[in-house]
């Protein structure tokens, strides 16, 4: 099962960056990165994952003298919950600079911003 | 053109270094070390059922911290980038919005406390059940954005949202502090008898200091959601 999570993980970093890379509106170069984004957090849970084990949980169905043998990796899914969160700040501040251009050019083409280009 | 191709190249060798990845990839059968260690103490040691809010209050605690300040340094800037300075403000009379109807009204009025009700139940029950802190105030937020989609122009009180924010971190912080001299470090969660296992007031510290980060989360979510909508507000204003 995990290799279908992995593989759309993949298929989701490519088109994310395919997105940022080629398009020119900004708000659609934000979207494409939160797209990247899902598609990396998709990637290190499927890694935790393995066969025939369940939820790292610890209740009447997975008693603590099982625990070792019957949980998948905690880690992976402790620093996705980390990235997600992180995710959701770093899209937010993205949208704010995208108004703060809008406001001061007018435009949400970058390729109209040409003050660092040389 | 050139540029499309050198995006498509680029791409293409993205894929054949995922594609390796992908065919490399063998799958573990066994717990690594790390992930043997969590499994075998966290129930003994720190009374959690829930090992990954273990591992994100407790053993990773300072992380945790650190993720919240960038949820915080995150709010603050949005706060900081979109406040104009007063002599911007037009006093024109902000422009009536169109009634958003009576089902999303009412609905809100249903929903909104329930939606609260069902964060504090996530962010309190993160040590025993899948949820916490993150996703409580994640919720929580969302019950901010509901309000926020029956009426665009509603006033939300920004000295009682950066009160419950501030004061939340403080007591997270304290609490960390307070680990150090009365148990065995910072972010202990056994400032608290670890108690019964699988019960609500078990795992120490645990219960409590996942709940301030909800508030805390929440709270910043929340501002963050005000501040970008009442930017739009000041637009209509100044129109």
């Amino acid at each position: 099962m995990s290799w279908i999570a992995m593989t759309t993980g993949f298929i989701l970093i490519l088109i994310g960056l395919y997105g940022a890379l080629t398009n020119r509106n900004i708000l659609r170069i934000i979207v494409s990165f939160t797209i990247a984004n899902t598609g990396v957090n998709l990637i290190i849970v499927a890694v935790g994952y393995m066969a025939a084990r369940t939820a790292p949980i610890l209740d009447e169905a997975v008693p603590i003298a099982e625990a070792v043998d019957r949980i998948i990796d905690p880690l992976p899914q402790a620093l996705v919950l980390t990235a997600i969160v992180i995710g959701v700040g770093v899209t937010a501040l993205m949208l704010t600079y995208a108004f703060k251009l809008y406001e001061v050019k007018g435009t949400l083409d970058i390729s109209k911003c040409k003050e660092l280009k040389w | 053109m050139i540029r499309k191709f050198f995006v498509l190249v680029l791409l293409l060798g993205l894929m054949v270094i995922f594609a390796n990845l992908l065919f490399g990839y063998v799958m573990d059968k066994e717990l690594n070390a790390s992930a043997h260690y969590y499994a075998e103490h966290t129930a003994n040691d720190l009374g959690a059922a829930n090992i990954v809010t273990a591992i994100i209050v407790t053993y990773r605690g300072l992380d945790t911290l650190g993720e919240v300040t960038v949820l915080f340094l995150t709010a603050s800037i949005i706060g900081l980038v979109l406040a104009r300075s007063k002599k911007q403000k037009v006093a024109v009379l902000p422009r009536k919005s169109p009634s958003p109807g009576e089902l999303l009204v009412t609905g809100s009025y249903l929903l909104v406390p329930l939606i609260l009700l069902l964060g504090a139940y996530v962010f309190i029950n993160g040590h025993l059940t899948p949820g916490g802190g993150f996703q409580g105030g994640a919720i929580i937020a969302s019950a901010s954005l509901l309000l926020l989609l029956t009426d665009p122009l509603r006033h939300f009180s920004h000295r009682l949202i950066s009160r419950v924010e501030s004061i939340s971190g403080l007591f997270f912080v304290g609490l960390g502090v307070l680990g150090i001299f009365l148990a065995g470090g910072f972010l202990d969660n056994r400032l608290l008898p670890v108690g019964t296992f699988g019960s609500i007031f078990s795992a120490g510290i645990i219960p409590i200091v996942y709940s301030f980060i909800g508030l805390k989360v929440g709270a910043e979510f929340t501002s963050m959601l005000i501040n970008l909508a009442e930017t739009e507000k000041k637009e209509e204003q100044s129109k």
